[in-house]
């Protein structure tokens, strides 16, 4: 009886909604989405700061201040002393498992997720 | 002195829809809803039932008069709740005047209805992120709204197919209409 109501395309657009809320599911909620920001000054960490807030953390190197910023779910180190400048440089961080490393003045950036990633396996 | 509105039988129809959708709109106001935004959407039903009927002029006229005037009723009127409610209509109409050329023959009620539905919560979230929260941490709900609106959807769809077949007698579509 029910199925009578239902033609043919409406099966097809009945899939393609569910595998597009499947989509959101797997990108949003359990694929590589970073939810914290991991701040580290000569190999020790420092801070661990929650994405979910906009906020500015100072971190000390040997050669001066690191400014990482955290806004709209990213982070990003926004100024730093070291002279060639590519953590600065590499901009916005998203997912987990990004990284930007500030050389000489020894502090870094990371992202992590809910899951584990590896950045080497050994048997 | 006497003001006369010269009133046609076509917004006679109109009014007595829209006052269907306001209905619907108004009772599912009272449903608790896990999360703002999630809610069964009935008066979809009319909107769908409308444009089936009556064409895309009547079906946005109905649509509008329902926010408006359920608003009214509801207390928030042009509050951020109104202008959700607006743009998830606007939306979904736009989605629904050109999903209405889809064939007949393989597309039916639901397929408008999950259209409409997902339609009405992208506009909803993109005003929510352009305007109210622009911060990427409303997409974490994305999925879960995206979920209802497959549900409810469908849900509207099939009942909107099933008033469709059940015949004349549903909406006054050729009953004699009261003449002004």
């Amino acid at each position: 009886m029910i199925l009578r109501l239902i033609k043919p395309g409406d099966w097809l657009v009945l899939l393609g909604g569910m595998l597009a809320t499947g989509a959101l599911f797997a990108n949003l909620w359990q694929g590589n989405a970073a939810d914290k920001a991991v701040v580290r000054s000569g190999g020790k960490v420092v801070a661990e700061l929650s994405l979910a807030e906009n906020r500015i953390y100072i971190a000390h190197g040997p050669l001066g201040a690191s400014r990482i910023e955290i806004r709209n779910r990213r982070a990003r180190v926004a100024a730093d002393p070291s002279p060639r400048q590519y953590c600065v440089k590499q901009g916005w961080l998203a997912h987990a498992g990004d990284a930007a490393l500030c050389l000489p003045n020894q502090v870094s950036l990371e992202l992590t997720g809910a899951k584990k990633l590896y950045d080497s396996l050994n048997y | 002195m006497q003001i006369d509105i010269q009133t046609t039988p076509e917004d006679h129809r109109i009014a007595r829809l829209a006052a269907f959708a306001i209905g619907l709109s108004v009772m599912e106001a009272v449903i608790p809803s896990p999360l703002p935004g999630i809610k069964p959407g009935l008066a979809n039903i009319v909107t769908l039932l409308v444009l089936e009927r009556f064409g895309l002029r009547a079906a946005i006229w109905v649509s509008v008069l329902r926010v408006v005037a359920g608003s009214l009723l509801l207390g928030t009127f042009l509050s951020p709740s109104f202008v959700l409610s607006l743009s998830g209509a606007a939306a979904s109409l736009l989605t629904l005047a050109l999903a209405r050329y889809l064939p007949k023959i393989w597309f039916g009620a639901v397929s408008l209805s999950i259209f409409a539905a997902f339609a009405h919560i992208a506009g909803q979230m993109a005003v929510v992120y352009l305007w109210l929260i622009p911060h990427a941490g409303i997409l974490y709900l994305a999925p879960v709204f995206a979920a209802a609106a497959l549900l409810f959807g469908s849900v509207n769809g099939l009942i909107t197919a099933r008033l469709l077949t059940e015949g004349e007698g549903v909406l006054p579509a050729q009953t004699a209409l009261p003449q002004p």
